[in-house]
Formats: C-alpha cells, sequence, structure tokens
C-alpha cells in the first residue's frame, strides 16, 4: 500500500481544523506520535494555549495484562482544563483503547467544557464506540491486525508513516 | 540369637582394625572378630558385602525432648531416628524441663529409654539445680541414678565463684563437667556471628569473644580446681589454640564440635534461612575450616550430633525469633562422612570420632568399639550410597536442618543393639 | 539461590531490600517514580493502577508515618487499603505470623506491605508464598528490623538524583547510629550499587556494625573529618532507648560530637543536601537552624516518598 506524505496529511487536518478551533482552545498530545503531530499543529493554526501531552501507561485497561510500560514519560497538561476546549490529538485510530484511557486521565485534572479527537489515519478496528472529529485520511478498509501504522520522527525532524508488519 | 555378620569391611577403630572380617554375635554380645567362636551356629546371616560394619555409634549430645517438650519429639520418634542413624549410645543434656537434677528424674528416663530397648542413653546431669547456676546438684547420687557427666547444656554459670566450687565438688569424684563456653553478656540479644554477613543482614551478633572468654575462664578454672573438662560445642578456630595450652598446661580437656558446624558458616544464613539458626552461630569461613582440620588432626576429639529436635511453628519464624537447633541424629554418620571425604581421611580415623572416642569422654566401657565379649552394638552402612534429605526420609520428629534437599553420602543398613536388629532396611 | 525478590524473567516480584537489587531494577524505580509526583497536582489525585486490588499495610510494629505514606501511594494508585496494626492484635493472641498471613490470603490481598521488628520478617512470608503458590500476592518491606527499609532508601536516591542529577561524582556521609539502621543498610546498598565513588559513615565506634567497612564504607569517628567536601549529609534518627545498653553517655555529648549543626555542616561542599528519614530529634542528632535550613531537602524527601512507593507498587503489581 502507498502511504501518502505525512505533511500532507497534516496540513489537511490543520486546515479541517481551522473553523472550529479558537486561539484558546488547548491541544493535548498523546505519546508518542500524537505529540509531534500536536507540535506541528500548534504552530500551524497558531494557538497561544501551552501543548499539553498524555502518557496513558498509567490508565491502560491492559495493565494488568501486559504491565507497566518500562519507562513511562507521564503527562503533562500546563493549562486549566476546567471549562476549556480541548482536541485530544493522536497519530493513528484503532481499537479507540488509547483514546478511552487518554479522556479518562483528561478527567482527573478537571471538567472541560468540550472534547474533541483529531488524527492523522482512521485505520479502522474500532473496540469501543468512538470517533475522530477530525481525520485526515480514512482507509478504504481496515488494516489486519498483525500490522502496525505509525507516525515516525527522523533527527532532521520529518514526520513519516510507516507501515510495519508484525 | 547367634548372628553371623559376613563378607564386611569391619572397621573398630578402638582395636585399629580395618580389614574383611566377619563378624559373630551371641547373647548380644561380640563372640568373634574374623573367626567363628568354636561350635558357633548362625541363627541368622546378614550378607554385608559392599557395606562397613562399625561399632554403633556414640553422640554425645542428643535432645529426646522427654520430660517437657513431647510436642517436639519423644522419646519413641528420635529412638526410630537414632536408629536409622546408627546411633546405639546418647549422652543426653539435662535441659529437660524438668532439669535432670534430680536422682528420681534420671532414674525414669533411663527407665522409660530401656523399655524401648533401642539406644542406650547416657544422662548428663546438671551441673547446678535447675540449671540455675546457683546450687550444685546432687552428683555422687546422679551418678549412681545413672549419669556419665555433668553440664549446664546452654545455660552459662554467671557466678565464677559457684562455677569453680562446681568443678571442684566434681574433681572430688573424678566426674567430667561439660561445658559449653559462652559469655551471656557479651552474646546477648545475639544471633548469628558477629561479622560480615550479621552486619549486612542486621541480625544481632553474637562475637566470638563470648566464646574464648568463657572458654579461657573455664581452661583456667579447670588448671586451678584439677577438674576434669569436656568443652561441647566448639565454633571458633581461636578456641582451638586456648585448649592446646591448656593441655599443655596439665589440664585433662577434651572437646567436640557437632557434625553441622564442619560444613556450614555464616554465609549459609543465606537469606535469613531459620535452619542455620544454631548456637552457638555458624561462623567464618575461616573458622569452619580451622574446626573440620582440627577434628582431622585429632585436636578435636569427637562430633556430636548436637541432635535438638524443633517444631515447624518454632522454626518457621523471622530468624531472630525462631528457635535455635538441627536435627541432627540421622545426619551424624553421613556428615562425618562427608567430611572425612573432604579431608581425605581414612575411614577408620572419622569413624573413631563417633565411637571410639566419644565413648571414652562419656565413659561408656560397653560401647563404641567391637571387642569379643563386650556388647554387641553395631552400624552397618554402605559408604559409597548417597540419599537425598527430606522431610519424609527423616524419622525424627524433628525437620530442622539446612541439609533438606541435599544428597549426603553413606546410608545405614542395620542398626544392631546388644545383638537385636534394631533397624533394617531390608525389611 | 535464586534472589527471591525477582520472579523467573527477572521482574520484580516482592522488593525486600535493595541489597543485590540489579542497579538497572534501582533506576527503573526512580525512573518509574518521576512521573507519579505530579498526580499529587491534579483535581483528581488517583491512577486507575490498582483499581480493585488489595493492599493489607501489615505493621508489627507501629510506625504512623510510613504506613500513612503507603496508604496515601496506594489510594493514589486507586487500591483498596486495609491498616491492620498486628502489633496490638493478632500476634499478642499467639497467632504465629504465617497464620496472619494465611488469613489475610483467604481475604484475597493482593500486596503485602510489612513492617516487623525482626530482620528478615519479610522474607518469611514472601518464601511462605512461594512455597504455597501464591505467586500472584506481592510483599513489600517497610522496614524488618535492622535489615532493610527498601522504600527510604529508593526514596532517598530519587531525592539526590533530583538535587544533584549524577551519582558518579559524589561524596555522601551517613551519620549517626548505623548499628541499628535499617535505614543506613538500604542507603549504603543503594548509594554503591548505583556508583557513588564515595560513601562515608561517621558515629561512634559503639554504633557502627562489625565489619562495616565490608560493605563498601569509608569509616569516620570525627564529624570534621567526616564531612569535608561531601556533597550529601544524610542524618540518621538516634533512638533514646541507645542510652541503656552502655552504647552511649548521653543526648547531649551525642549531640555535641556528631549532632549537625550549622558550624559542622560548613565544612560540606557549600551546595551540599541535607537529608534525615524522619521522625527527627532536634538538638540530639540535628540542630533546628540545619533542620529549618536552605540546605535541608528533609520534607522534599516525604513528597518523593509517595510517588516513589507508588512506583513500587504500580510496577509490583503490573504482573
Amino acid at each position: 500500500m502507498q502511504l501518502p506524505e505525512a505533511d500532507q496529511l497534516i496540513a489537511t487536518l490543520a486546515e479541517s481544523m481551522r473553523p472550529h478551533v479558537s486561539p484558546d482552545t488547548c491541544l493535548v498530545g498523546i505519546h508518542t506520535g500524537g505529540v509531534w503531530l500536536a507540535e506541528r499543529l500548534h504552530a500551524l493554526l497558531g494557538l497561544s494555549q501551552p501543548l499539553g501531552s498524555i502518557d496513558v501507561s498509567f490508565y491502560r485497561d491492559d495493565y494488568s495484562a501486559k504491565g507497566l510500560h518500562p519507562q513511562p514519560r507521564g503527562s503533562r497538561i500546563p493549562f486549566d482544563v476546567e471549562g476549556s476546549h480541548i482536541v485530544i490529538v493522536d497519530d493513528v485510530l484503532y481499537t479507540g483503547r488509547t483514546t478511552r484511557a487518554a479522556l479518562n486521565e483528561l478527567f482527573d485534572y478537571g471538567r472541560p467544557a468540550q472534547v474533541d479527537l483529531a488524527v492523522l489515519v482512521d485505520r479502522g478496528g474500532r473496540e469501543l464506540p468512538i470517533a475522530a472529529s477530525f481525520c485526515a485520511l480514512t482507509l478504504p478498509a481496515p488494516l489486519p491486525a498483525g500490522q502496525n501504522l505509525q507516525l515516525e520522527r527522523d533527527d532532521s525532524g520529518a514526520l513519516t508513516l510507516r507501515l510495519i508488519h508484525a | 540369637m547367634n548372628i553371623h555378620i559376613q563378607n564386611g569391611r569391619l572397621i573398630d577403630p578402638a582395636n585399629k582394625i580395618d580389614a574383611q572380617h566377619d563378624l559373630y554375635i551371641v547373647d548380644g554380645k561380640i563372640a568373634g572378630v574374623g573367626t567363628a567362636p568354636a561350635g558357633f551356629s548362625a541363627q541368622r546371616t546378614i550378607d554385608a558385602s559392599g557395606l562397613v560394619v562399625a561399632p554403633g555409634l556414640i553422640d554425645l549430645a542428643a535432645r529426646l525432648r522427654e520430660p517437657g517438650f513431647e510436642y517436639k519429639a519423644t522419646l519413641e520418634s528420635e529412638m526410630d531416628a537414632a536408629m536409622a542413624g546408627g546411633v546405639t549410645s546418647l549422652a543426653i543434656p539435662p535441659d529437660t524441663d524438668p532439669v535432670l537434677d534430680e536422682p528420681g528424674l534420671v532414674e525414669m528416663l533411663c527407665y522409660r529409654a530401656k523399655k524401648l530397648n533401642r539406644a542406650h542413653v547416657y544422662p548428663v546431669g546438671a551441673l547446678t539445680i535447675g540449671l540455675k547456676g546457683e546450687q550444685l546438684s546432687e552428683m555422687a547420687e546422679l551418678v549412681e541414678a545413672g549419669c556419665v557427666a555433668f553440664s549446664q547444656a546452654n545455660t552459662p554459670i554467671l557466678d565464677t565463684r559457684v562455677l569453680g566450687r562446681a568443678m571442684q565438688y566434681a574433681a572430688t569424684f573424678g566426674f567430667r563437667v561439660w561445658l559449653q563456653p559462652l559469655d551471656i553478656f557479651l552474646a546477648k540479644g545475639g544471633v548469628a556471628h558477629d561479622g560480615e554477613v550479621a552486619s549486612r543482614l542486621g541480625l544481632p551478633g553474637i562475637p566470638a569473644s563470648s566464646e574464648i572468654i568463657a572458654l579461657y575462664t573455664y581452661l583456667r578454672l579447670a588448671r586451678q580446681t584439677g577438674a576434669r573438662l569436656h568443652i561441647t560445642r566448639l565454633s571458633c578456630a581461636e578456641s582451638l589454640d586456648l585448649i592446646e595450652r591448656a593441655r599443655a598446661e596439665g589440664v585433662d580437656v577434651t572437646c567436640d564440635v557437632a557434625a553441622h558446624y564442619l560444613h556450614l558458616s555464616d554465609m549459609d544464613i543465606g537469606y535469613f534461612n531459620p535452619h542455620c539458626h544454631v548456637i552457638p552461630p555458624y561462623r567464618s569461613q575461616r573458622d569452619r575450616q580451622a574446626l573440620a582440620q582440627a577434628v582431622a588432626d585429632g585436636r578435636i576429639n569427637a562430633i556430636c550430633s548436637d541432635h535438638t529436635p524443633v517444631d515447624d511453628d518454632a522454626k518457621q519464624a523471622p530468624f531472630s525469633e525462631s528457635e535455635p537447633g538441627n536435627t541432627g541424629l540421622e545426619l551424624l554418620l553421613p556428615l562425618t562422612l562427608k567430611w572425612a571425604a573432604e579431608y581425605k581421611l581414612p575411614l577408620i580415623d572419622a569413624l573413631a570420632r563417633i565411637t571410639s572416642e566419644a565413648a571414652k569422654i562419656a565413659g561408656i566401657a560397653k560401647g563404641g568399639h567391637l571387642s569379643v565379649g563386650t556388647r554387641a552394638d553395631v552400624c552397618i552402612f554402605d559408604p559409597d550410597a548417597h540419599q537425598l534429605i527430606s522431610r519424609s526420609m527423616l524419622k525424627s520428629q524433628g525437620k530442622n536442618t539446612p541439609f533438606l534437599g541435599l544428597e549426603l553420602p553413606g546410608k545405614v543398613r542395620y542398626t544392631l543393639v546388644e545383638g537385636s536388629v534394631m533397624y533394617d532396611t531390608q525389611i | 539461590m535464586r534472589n527471591p525478590q525477582l520472579n523467573k524473567h527477572g521482574e520484580l516480584q516482592h522488593l525486600l531490600t535493595l541489597d543485590g537489587l540489579p542497579r538497572a531494577i534501582i533506576t527503573q524505580i526512580l525512573d518509574t517514580a518521576a512521573p507519579f509526583t505530579e498526580v499529587a497536582e491534579r483535581e483528581v489525585k488517583k491512577l486507575p493502577l490498582l483499581r480493585g486490588k488489595s493492599v493489607f499495610n501489615l505493621f508489627f510494629e507501629n510506625s504512623t508515618r510510613t504506613r500513612t505514606t503507603f496508604e496515601i501511594a496506594a489510594k493514589r494508585l486507586s487500591a483498596d487499603v486495609i491498616n491492620l496494626n498486628v502489633a496490638t492484635s493478632s500476634t499478642k493472641k499467639g497467632e504465629t505470623l504465617l497464620d496472619t498471613v494465611d488469613n489475610l490470603c483467604a481475604m484475597h490481598a493482593d500486596m503485602f506491605v510489612v513492617r516487623h521488628e525482626s530482620s528478615g520478617a519479610p522474607y518469611l512470608i514472601a518464601q511462605h508464598l512461594e512455597n504455597t503458590g501464591r505467586d500472584h500476592i506481592h510483599v513489600v518491606n517497610a522496614g524488618d528490623g535492622r535489615h532493610a527499609h527498601p522504600t527510604q532508601g529508593l526514596l532517598d536516591m530519587y531525592t539526590i538524583r533530583h538535587y544533584k542529577k549524577e551519582f558518579h561524582n559524589l561524596t555522601v556521609a551517613i551519620v549517626g547510629d548505623v548499628l541499628h539502621s535499617r535505614v543506613a543498610r538500604s542507603q549504603i546498598a543503594a548509594l554503591t550499587t548505583l556508583g557513588v565513588p564515595e560513601v562515608r559513615v561517621i558515629g561512634p565506634k559503639t554504633l557502627l556494625p562489625t565489619d562495616v567497612e565490608k560493605m563498601g564504607v569509608r569509616v569516620f569517628h570525627s564529624m570534621e573529618e567526616g564531612l569535608k567536601g561531601v556533597d550529601v549529609v544524610m542524618m540518621l534518627r538516634l533512638q533514646n532507648e541507645r542510652m541503656n545498653g552502655a552504647l552511649l553517655p548521653s543526648p547531649q555529648e551525642f549531640f555535641k560530637v556528631w549532632g549537625l549543626t550549622a558550624e559542622k555542616l560548613a565544612l560540606a561542599k557549600p551546595d551540599a543536601i541535607v537529608m534525615h528519614p524522619g521522625p527527627m530529634n532536634r538538638g540530639v542528632e540535628i540542630d533546628s537552624a540545619v533542620a529549618d535550613g536552605g540546605q535541608a531537602v528533609i520534607l522534599p524527601q516525604v513528597t518523593f516518598g509517595i510517588a516513589v512507593r507508588m512506583a513500587v507498587m504500580s510496577m509490583l503489581g503490573s504482573h
């Protein structure tokens, strides 16, 4: 499968979000790809609130089966969650479990007015009733479970989408 | 019954015999060694091919836990253990409950043991009433009742004047005083050898000086009083020099070590193994080696089991709170053989430590050797067989030994007491 | 003999001591603790990692402070916490330690946090759990006799790393009653494992363990010598009963010779930090001017302690 350029998708995503954000909208990236993506969107949309990040290791529902991530990086929410408009940003939307974990965690910081979800790619295969508010690319058919789609960043900071066959 | 033990390797340290000799038993006594007595006809023949035929072992310290501690062990259970261990004579420390400080108690113990008709029991009487270190026990009466010596078990006499007088009084009759050297003030609260291991594990230490200082006191008083002294359960290398010096000065002093001290050091406590909680404590590797060497060259006269059955509840506690002691009757021979193999010692010399030499210390004339005319206490064992030490194979009610799960050399096949086969693996 | 704190995959099964714990695991615990420090600043100070798990605080020796920090840590991880002050209950009725443990296992415990006056007690429990096939239950040593207080040692390492960043260039002095201190033993084990080139102990000979230098420390008896140029001063608590066993003449003399005053602290590096496991005896081992001074990091130690205990519990609870 030929994957589109990440930069192009990011631009598309930013444009689809632009009518729906205000300077006070807060972005929260999910580690790790979501954080890189959120940094780009933050710049493209010219938002004023500092960028947040979430490490869902502590909220995953498979914690007891898979154990703790060996090096959790922790979450950083540098703005007041109470009453704010928040967009959760992730590179790829798959089962929806990561999004659920991020939502749970976010609510432990306060009660936001509105939460949206922005993703670069929806690969299908949802296991929870979760949908993206903004999505640059929806794959025509769900990817098989064995395959892993993710955003990667090289030393120069350039982002690419990569498909890994397990 | 007439018994013919044939094809065995007969080892009798007292008579310096180590040869292929048949042994003939008539009416509970040794009737012939190598040659059958006139007109002998066997009612039972034991084939001892590949086995060692030795005098029944003599253990200088076996707690049978009666009277007073029947929940830990009984005469019955521990006599079974003695038979399985090839041990036919037992010296019993006086720390029973009540303490063996009255002729009546001693007579009762001897009577109970005799009725069981297994190992011979030699009580060691209390040196002072109640082991309290205040009043002398009736030593002459106690000897008449069956005591072979006097000791304080693990409870030292604090008042050195009482100690000196007790030794003096015993010396009047030539009774041997058995003492375990321990300065209880230096040892107070301690549970392990005061060294690197105890420091690292945070276990209160018992310094070597607690043994050495007490030992010096005992030896000096023995010199002064002329008492015959037997030092029990040595644990420190430095003690050996003190004993040699006292001997050179003419003090009549013998000493023993418990078999497990020839193999274990404080390192073996590992992760707080309560089976390694013993008094005196397992000391450093250097001490262990010095002890093992001293038994090999005869400076330490005998090896005992220091058999102390402890119930599981008392052992399964945090190290400091667990009750000290190891079960040992069934390990006396295996641990002695293992030590002898490590020091490449001839079997005859190794067996002397648990037969003839031990008999001399306890004053047991009728045991510890296979001379014609003496009572036929015999231990027949396979020196090459190894056996796994497990809870189920131990006949003793005490399963408390750090050797659980390990293979040790030497398996007893038959134990004979006064010519009766009391233990037989063939059955 | 397998290290009883690690399972067959080399992961942390119990936390019993820092002595012999691989450096990688100590570092992993410190790294895991870092993100937990910010949980206290949230609206909801809770993470769901131990949701539905039962943590039993099994304290055979009273210690409100330590018990509370474990309780907070477990509750921040959403565990159900049951406090058992066994010092005043079952064992007084003659129940053995292992009977107590068996009973709590029957109540579906997932983790035991154990404080006991005897060195090695948590090992006995861990061993018993293994012998009875209860591998899913974990034990955290919250202080056993003089042996170990691993979470205190870890929070001390976290504190040092927080202020000093690296371990490989530090000189650390541990001052006071090392002999009776489980805290000191855990500190020495962790500091040497983490590569601190010079660990010193300072105290009277009566309060230093036999062969203490074999633990990898330099021994000093004088504060003036021992504090010279150190980066970290770790004070130990002096129990009052030490005056009884002829170990020390008086608290006054102890303070005069080994108490940490501003004057003595001036011998250390100017940016040296001062630590204390608490509770402090002001005027015995430490002067108030130092305890409340700018170099003391005693309160941050307490805060970090919760994050470190959360890290330990979440790592144990994850397998």
